[in-house]
C-alpha cells in the first residue's frame, strides 16, 4: 500500500490555480522531494495531505484513508513550514502534549528517544522560548515522530537549520527511510534533495512538469574522455556510448587513461524544468 | 474525551501564562479595594439619608442593592475583558502566529477543538466571575448588612453570560483577525449595554418601543439579559416603592426573563457553537 496517493488534486484560492490536477505517490519507505518555485502549489499540496486545506477537486489518501479523516491523521506527522510551539513549554512538554493528542503510549522512553534523535537530549526542560530557531526547527521534527507515524510530511524542515543542523535531519531522514517510514520532503535546498531522496518532484504553477529518481531526472550532458593526446569532450554522448567511444579510440592508436559520463545536476534539471521562474 | 481536556488544559493553561490574566487580576483587586471604599462611605453616611415619612422606602436595601448592581457591572466587564482576550485569536490568530497547524493535525476534529478552547476559556472565567461576584457581595454585606434576594442564581447568570461573551468571541476568531474580532466584540458588548440603558430609559418613561427594542436587542445578546435577569433577581422579592425605583434605575433590572431566558441562553450557545463549527469545518488553514 502506498503511504501517499494523490490523484488529479486541484484547488482554487479565488482566481488564483494553486494546483492544477496533481498525481503523486509516496510508496512505502520512500523519501520523495517536493521542488517548485515559491507559488508552485508545494505548501497546497502538502496542507491538503494533512487536512488543513481542502481540495476543489481530486483525491488524497494517505495510507488508505481519505486526508483529513481522524485515521489518516494518525498515520501521518507533519511539520509546518510556519509554526510556533508555546514558548512556557519546555521540549519534553511539547512532546508530551502530542502523544496525547495522538494516543501514543510511548511514554517518558519514547520522547527520551525522539530528542536523542534530534540532538535536543540535553535540551528536555528547557523552555521553547529560550531555544534557537533551529533548536525548535529539531523540536518540531521530533513533534511530527511522536506515535512513530508511517508517513511524513515535512515543509521546509531545515530552513531555520545551519549545516551542521542540517546533516543531522538528513542523517535522521535516512534512518527513518531504513525503517521504513515514507516521507515527502518539501524543500528549496537542491542539494539537500539530491542527497537523500530516492524520487523526486517538480511543480511549476501548480502542475507536475518533472518526476523520477535524481539519476532519471539527471540528462547526460556528454562523455569526457581523458587520453594521450588530451581531455576529449564526446558532447550528446551517453553512459551506453562509452564502451564504443573507447574501443574507437584504442582502435585509432590512442592511449586512453580515464573516461567520465557528465550529467546535469539536479540544480540544472530543475533550472530547466521550471525556465528560471522564480514566483 | 481525552483530548477534550488535553486542549482545554493546554487552553487554560496559556490562559493562565498570558499577561492580560495578571493584569486582569491586578485591576480586579483595584476594582475591589474602590468597591469596599464606595461601601464603607455609602454605609456610613446612608443613616443621614432620611426618606419621606410613610414612603416605605428602605433606603439600607436601595443603596445596597443599587451599589451590588454596580458591582455586578463591574464584574461582567472584567469577565468579559477577560473572555475576550482568551478566545480572540484561537483560530485566526493562533493560525496566523503558526501555533494551531501542529495541534490540528492531529487526530482531533476541529469541532472538538473549538468546543475545548471554549470549554478551557470558561473554566479560567466562570470562577473568576463567581469569586468577583461573592467577593463584592460580602463586601456589600459585611459592610452595609444589606444583602441580596437571592444570591446564587445572579452570579451563575453573570457567569453564563460571560460564557455566551466567550462563545461569540471564538465564532468571531473563525473568519476575523485577533484585533478585528476584539474590537467587533468589544462593540457586541457595548451595543449590548446600551440596549440594557435604552430599555431602562423606556421602562422609566413608560416607552412600549423603546422598551420592545431593548428587549429584543437584549435576547439577540443574551449575555445583556442574562446580565439584567441577575440584577432583577437581587431584588425580585423587594416589594413597594423601594422595589419600584430600583426597577427604573440603571442597575435594577427591570426585565424578567426567567427559565425562558435560561434556556434561550443554552438554546444561543448551541447556535453560536454550531456556526463556529460549521465555519472552521470548512476553514483552510
Amino acid at each position: 500500500m502506498s503511504a501517499l496517493v494523490v490523484r488529479g488534486l486541484a484547488k482554487r484560492y479565488g482566481a488564483v490555480e494553486a494546483l492544477a490536477g496533481v498525481d503523486l505517490e509516496v510508496r512505502t519507505g520512500e523519501l520523495v522531494g517536493l521542488l517548485g518555485p515559491n507559488g508552485a502549489g508545494k505548501s497546497t499540496l502538502v496542507k491538503i495531505a494533512c487536512g488543513l486545506v481542502r481540495a476543489s477537486r481530486g483525491s488524497a489518501e494517505i495510507c488508505g484513508h481519505r486526508a483529513g479523516s481522524h485515521e489518516a491523521r494518525r498515520s501521518m506527522g507533519y511539520l509546518a513550514e510556519l509554526f510556533r510551539f508555546p514558548g512556557w513549554y519546555s521540549a519534553d512538554e511539547v512532546l508530551g502534549l502530542h502523544q496525547k493528542l495522538t494516543g501514543s503510549e510511548g511514554g517518558e522512553r519514547e520522547r527520551h528517544d525522539l530528542l536523542e534523535l534530534v540532538g535536543l537530549a540535553d535540551a528536555r526542560t528547557r523552555r521553547v522560548e529560550e531555544m534557537s530557531k533551529g533548536m525548535q526547527q529539531r523540536l518540531g521534527v521530533a513533534q511530527a515522530l511522536v506515535g512513530s507515524p508511517p508517513l511524513l510530511l515535512l515543509d521546509e524542515p531545515t530552513s531555520a537549520l545551519d549545516p551542521v543542523g542540517r546533516r543531522t535531519v538528513r542523517v535522521l531522514l535516512e534512518e527513518l527511510r531504513g525503517r521504513g517510514v515514507s516521507v515527502l520532503l518539501n524543500s528549496h535546498l537542491l542539494s539537500e534533495i539530491e542527497l537523500v531522496c530516492d524520487r523526486v518532484a517538480i511543480l511549476l504553477r501548480g502542475r507536475l512538469v518533472a518526476e523520477g529518481s535524481p539519476a532519471e531526472l539527471a540528462r547526460s550532458r556528454g562523455v569526457e574522455i581523458e587520453t594521450d593526446d588530451g581531455t576529449r569532450l564526446f558532447e550528446g554522448a551517453s553512459r551506453e556510448d562509452a564502451p564504443r567511444l573507447v574501443a574507437e579510440l584504442v582502435a585509432a592508436g590512442r592511449k586512453v587513461y580515464g573516461v567520465r559520463v557528465l550529467t546535469s545536476t539536479l540544480e540544472e534539471t530543475y533550472l530547466e524544468a521550471v525556465g528560471g521562474e522564480t514566483s | 474525551m481525552s483530548s477534550v481536556l488535553t486542549i482545554a488544559a493546554y487552553g487554560l493553561r496559556e490562559a493562565l501564562r498570558r499577561k492580560v490574566f495578571a493584569v486582569v487580576l491586578l485591576l480586579t483587586a483595584g476594582f475591589l479595594a474602590l468597591f469596599w471604599l464606595a461601601n464603607h462611605f455609602l454605609f456610613e453616611n446612608i443613616a443621614n439619608i432620611s426618606p419621606p415619612v410613610g414612603s416605605g422606602i428602605d433606603a439600607r436595601a436601595f443603596a445596597g442593592a443599587t451599589i451590588f448592581g454596580l458591582a455586578m457591572f463591574g464584574t461582567l466587564f472584567l469577565g468579559v475583558v477577560l473572555a475576550i482576550f482568551l478566545t480572540l485569536g484561537v483560530v485566526r490568530g493562533d493560525t496566523e502566529r503558526g501555533l494551531l497547524q501542529p495541534l490540528i493535525v492531529r487526530p482531533v476534529g476541529r469541532v472538538t477543538l473549538l468546543f475545548a478552547r471554549w470549554l478551557g476559556a470558561v473554566a479560567v472565567c466562570a470562577p473568576y466571575v463567581g469569586a468577583v461576584y461573592l467577593g463584592t457581595m460580602l463586601i456589600t454585606g459585611l459592610t452595609g448588612h444589606w444583602w441580596p434576594d437571592h444570591v446564587i442564581i445572579p452570579g451563575v447568570e453573570l457567569a453564563a453570560g460571560v460564557a455566551v461573551v466567550a462563545a461569540l468571541s471564538l465564532l468571531g476568531s473563525v473568519f476575523l483577525t485577533s484585533t478585528a474580532n476584539g474590537i467587533a466584540v468589544f462593540m457586541l458588548f457595548g451595543a449590548g449595554l446600551v440596549a440594557g440603558l435604552v430599555g431602562t430609559i423606556g421602562h422609566t418613561l413608560s416607552s412600549h418601543q423603546l422598551e420592545r427594542g431593548a428587549k429584543i436587542a437584549a435576547w439577540l445578546l443574551p449575555f445583556e439579559a442574562l446580565y439584567q435577569d441577575g440584577l432583577r433577581e437581587l431584588t425580585s422579592e423587594t416589594t413597594g416603592l423601594t422595589g419600584f425605583l430600583l426597577d427604573l434605575g440603571p442597575f435594577g433590572g427591570g426585565y424578567t426573563g426567567g427559565t425562558t431566558l435560561r434556556l434561550w441562553a443554552v438554546a444561543y450557545l448551541l447556535i453560536v457553537g454550531a456556526l463556529a463549527a460549521i465555519g472552521f469545518t470548512r476553514r483552510d488553514l
